[in-house]
């Protein structure tokens, strides 16, 4: 059985980085795990994705279109973009963060008006990740709060999320992201239960 | 029995051939930076005990690869898709000739086109060049593979290409790693003219010999333990090779499997052994159909290959083609905008291309980050081919378009004017051109990751090095007129463009100033006096992603984007744009 994870959002964002703290947090409860992300042009504030697969044994390292059981979006019309790929019972966690692309900021397009409404009713949690990052003590762990928030889909012990974040983020903002990271979890736990 | 746990380590397959040629002991990297193939050298020159080097181009860079395979050591040479094509005049030689030390070249192909101009197949190109390819499919197996390439290189006496793409270069799986090998030198240089001096007589006696070279790897094939044959159900057995066969595993978990390492020779007597033993072989591939023509020529019944010619395949792509059934996915959200790539805030080159816009040019363009300027709002960018091709075609352009109105200006990058810009310069001066040629020189290699090139002044390995004097070369080329200009001072780029293209004689002009990118430290934001905007839209065309139009048509500028370039308070005209107060901290920014 494998568990695919697609990470969603804009160049700059800290996917890449968020991407590789799941991958070894996988890796290190003993799963095979492949990450798949796409470098270059899409680095300029373009769409990017990000593939984090985990299992016994893991064979494409791409989340296919159909086949994703946990979506985390790190902006609001990336969510939107990329949330037909989530399978049937499926999940997605999503930042309310807008970035708008050139199209909206130079007025031939407007930014996308409900989205929240059109991804609740498709069941996805919403959380203000940069709220919380701020609260976390780091405006820049927005994406270990979106980590935080997806871990309550993912069946890794808290433990080893630590573990793993206290390695890879900059030594000076360990205790921003563990906290980072706690907050994304409670904001993310089911409702009615924290 | 306690078996002991293997440690295995998370790697890119990038950094699992730098690992697999330093584990082979190679004494030396080359190659030219490229998305997805980027990551090997810069990988390579952190493990020591290699010299690890950029080169202006891929000729080059293979150039030097033979070099250090005659001098007797190991070496291993980096490119994309694309510049094969580069480093195709010594490839095709170099087969004849042979090597010495093993030389083993890793292409990455972009299928998809993530990052690339086209998506042309390195294997059809490989075995036009008589050259051996192995597909490794993941990190693990281009750790392996990139380690034997070498043995095989040196014991065939052939270059090596391994053939890697887009999800196996950026993708990251679990690798067992093992120890340098100091593959001892096969001997210092030694004069060996019919080996190695190309003419005629000594080629014909060559060619016949690397026609036997390659019979010798293909009887050979099977004992090399690249080829892999996995027997399940027989119904169907699929032909793959590369990351297809990761695709085929997931899409058809219990089909037979012939997953080929070498592709080039094939293995003629293991394909037909794989056909014989399923009721239907199918051939799953990405990009040309290449293995399908070659088992079609070896008279292999090939039934099933309907699978897409272009972009990436997905695992879902190969159920469908090969019957089964997939479920409908759900409904997209529609009416969404698009997210291309844009320009940072704060990009000289954003200041050269407003200017052009004024000017209404016809900008011939070339490969890099200021490719984005073809995009709206700037919509200033009329051509992209290949590497260098900017000023080529701006002097064809010229020599029929004549006196028009509209001016024609090249427009290039620092690397990529290095690469092969140079030679359409001398081209434009000794055809007596009037061609005006815009070097933007951001100091780096921005598009693939700020690598150094011969501008920047420093090597790959962190060493300084003698800068390449970009207005020095141009005057020295002939360049009737060469001018520096800041492309941030936008009326001064746009005086200098004007009176440039007005000149006869071939221009040269150099944007000096370091890519946004490398500054991202320096930040003196600016914001928008709301008092003093009139919504005239003019800071909107720059298209920098700091501004926006808000509701009221006034500007906007997001403090947590903005580098304080100043170009938008130069073409603000009713001084609404001012220094702002700190970022608001609240988000971080793109």
């Amino acid at each position: 059985m494998t568990t695919s994870v697609l990470l969603v959002g804009v160049g700059g964002q800290g996917t890449i980085l968020a991407s590789d703290v799941l991958a070894k947090v996988a890796a290190g409860t003993g799963l095979d795990v492949k990450l798949s992300e796409v470098h270059g042009m899409s680095q300029r504030g373009g769409s990017v994705e990000t593939s984090v697969r985990f299992g016994d044994e893991v064979a494409s390292p791409m989340a296919d279109a159909g086949a994703v059981d946990v979506l985390i979006a790190f902006e609001l019309l990336e969510a939107a973009r990329w949330a037909h790929h989530v399978a049937p019972g499926g999940r997605v966690f999503a930042s309310v963060r807008r970035i708008p692309p050139l199209s909206v900021l130079i007025g031939s397009d407007p930014y996308p008006e409900g989205l929240e409404i059109e991804l609740e009713e498709r069941g996805a949690t919403l959380i203000d990740a940069d709220e919380l990052a701020c609260e976390a003590g780091s405006p820049k762990s927005a994406n270990i709060v979106l980590l935080g928030a997806a871990s309550q889909a993912l069946s890794f012990d808290e433990g080893i999320w630590r573990k793993v974040i206290s390695t890879r983020v900059p030594p000076h903002t360990v205790k921003a992201n563990i906290r980072a990271f706690e907050l994304g979890r409670e904001a993310g736990a089911p409702r009615g239960e924290c | 029995m306690v078996s002991e746990r293997v440690e295995r380590v998370l790697l890119s397959g990038n950094e699992a051939v730098a690992r697999g040629a330093w584990e082979a002991g190679v004494a030396v990297g080359v190659g030219y930076p490229g998305t997805p193939s980027t990551e090997v050298l810069e990988c390579l020159a952190t493990l020591g005990d290699a010299r690890s080097e950029w080169a202006p181009n891929e000729k080059v860079a293979l150039e030097v690869a033979v070099g250090v395979s005659l001098g007797g050591r190991r070496v291993l040479v980096t490119m994309k898709h694309v510049g094969l094509n580069v480093a195709a005049d010594p490839l095709f030689t170099l087969a004849y000739t042979g090597v010495r030390g093993g030389l083993v070249i890793l292409v990455a192909d972009d299928p998809g086109m993530h990052s690339s101009q086209n998506e042309q197949d390195t294997r059809m190109l490989a075995r036009a060049a008589k050259v051996p390819v192995l597909e490794p499919s993941d990190s693990q197996e281009a750790l392996l593979m990139t380690k034997a390439a070498f043995e095989m290189s040196e014991r065939f006496d052939l270059p090596f290409v391994v053939r890697s793409s887009t999800r196996i270069s950026h993708s990251k799986g679990l690798v067992e790693t093992g120890a340098r090998d100091e593959a001892p030198p096969v001997g210092g240089y030694a004069t060996d003219a019919r080996k190695y001096v190309m003419m005629p007589g000594n080629a014909r006696v060559r060619r016949v010999d690397l026609e036997s070279r390659l019979e010798v790897l293909a009887d050979e094939s099977q004992r090399l333990d690249v080829d892999r044959v996995e027997m399940r159900d027989t119904v169907v057995g699929v032909i793959t090779s590369g990351v297809a066969y990761w695709q085929v595993r997931e899409a058809l978990p219990d089909a037979s499997v012939l997953k080929l390492g070498l592709t080039n020779p094939l293995s003629e007597d293991t394909i037909r052994e794989f056909a014989k033993s399923v009721d239907r072989v199918a051939v799953v591939e990405e990009l040309d159909p290449y293995l399908e023509t070659s088992l079609r020529a070896m008279g292999v019944e090939v039934e099933i290959t309907s699978v897409p010619r272009t972009g990436e395949l997905t695992a879902r792509a190969v159920a469908e083609g090969l019957g089964r059934d997939v479920a409908a996915l759900r409904e997209p959200i529609a009416g969404l905008p698009g997210r291309p790539p844009v320009m940072c805030p704060g990009c000289p080159h954003r200041g050269v291309f407003y200017a052009l816009k004024r000017m209404r040019a016809i900008v011939t363009g070339d490969i890099g980050c200021y490719t984005l300027a073809a995009l709206p709002p700037l919509s200033s960018m009329d051509t992209c081919v290949c590497m260098g091709a900017s000023i080529g075609m701006a002097h064809g352009l010229e020599l029929v378009v004549g006196e028009d109105d509209r001016p024609v200006v090249a427009v290039i990058g620092d690397s990529t004017y290095a690469h092969s810009g140079l030679t359409g310069l001398v081209n434009a001066v000794y055809n007596r051109g009037d061609s005006t040629i815009v070097v933007l020189d951001n100091r780096t290699t921005a598009m693939t990751g700020h690598q150094d090139n011969p501008v920047t002044g420093r090597t790959l390995m962190g060493e300084e090095t003698t800068e390449l004097d970009l207005a020095a070369v141009g005057v020295a080329l002939g360049a009737a007129s060469v001018r520096v200009i800041d492309p941030h001072d936008l009326a001064s780029a746009e005086e200098v463009l004007r009176e440039e293209v007005a000149r006869s004689g071939v221009s040269l002009v150099v944007a000096k100033a370091p890519c946004a990118l490398l500054l991202k430290d320096e930040h003196s934001p600016v914001g928008v006096d709301d008092e003093a905007c009139t919504a005239c839209g003019v800071c909107i065309r720059l298209g920098c992603p700091a501004i926006s139009k808000a509701q009221d048509g006034k500007a906007f500028i997001d403090v947590a984007l903005c580098v304080g370039c100043g170009q938008c308070e130069q073409v603000c005209t009713f001084d609404a744009i001012v220094p702002a107060g700190p970022a608001c901290d609240i988000g971080g920014g793109v």
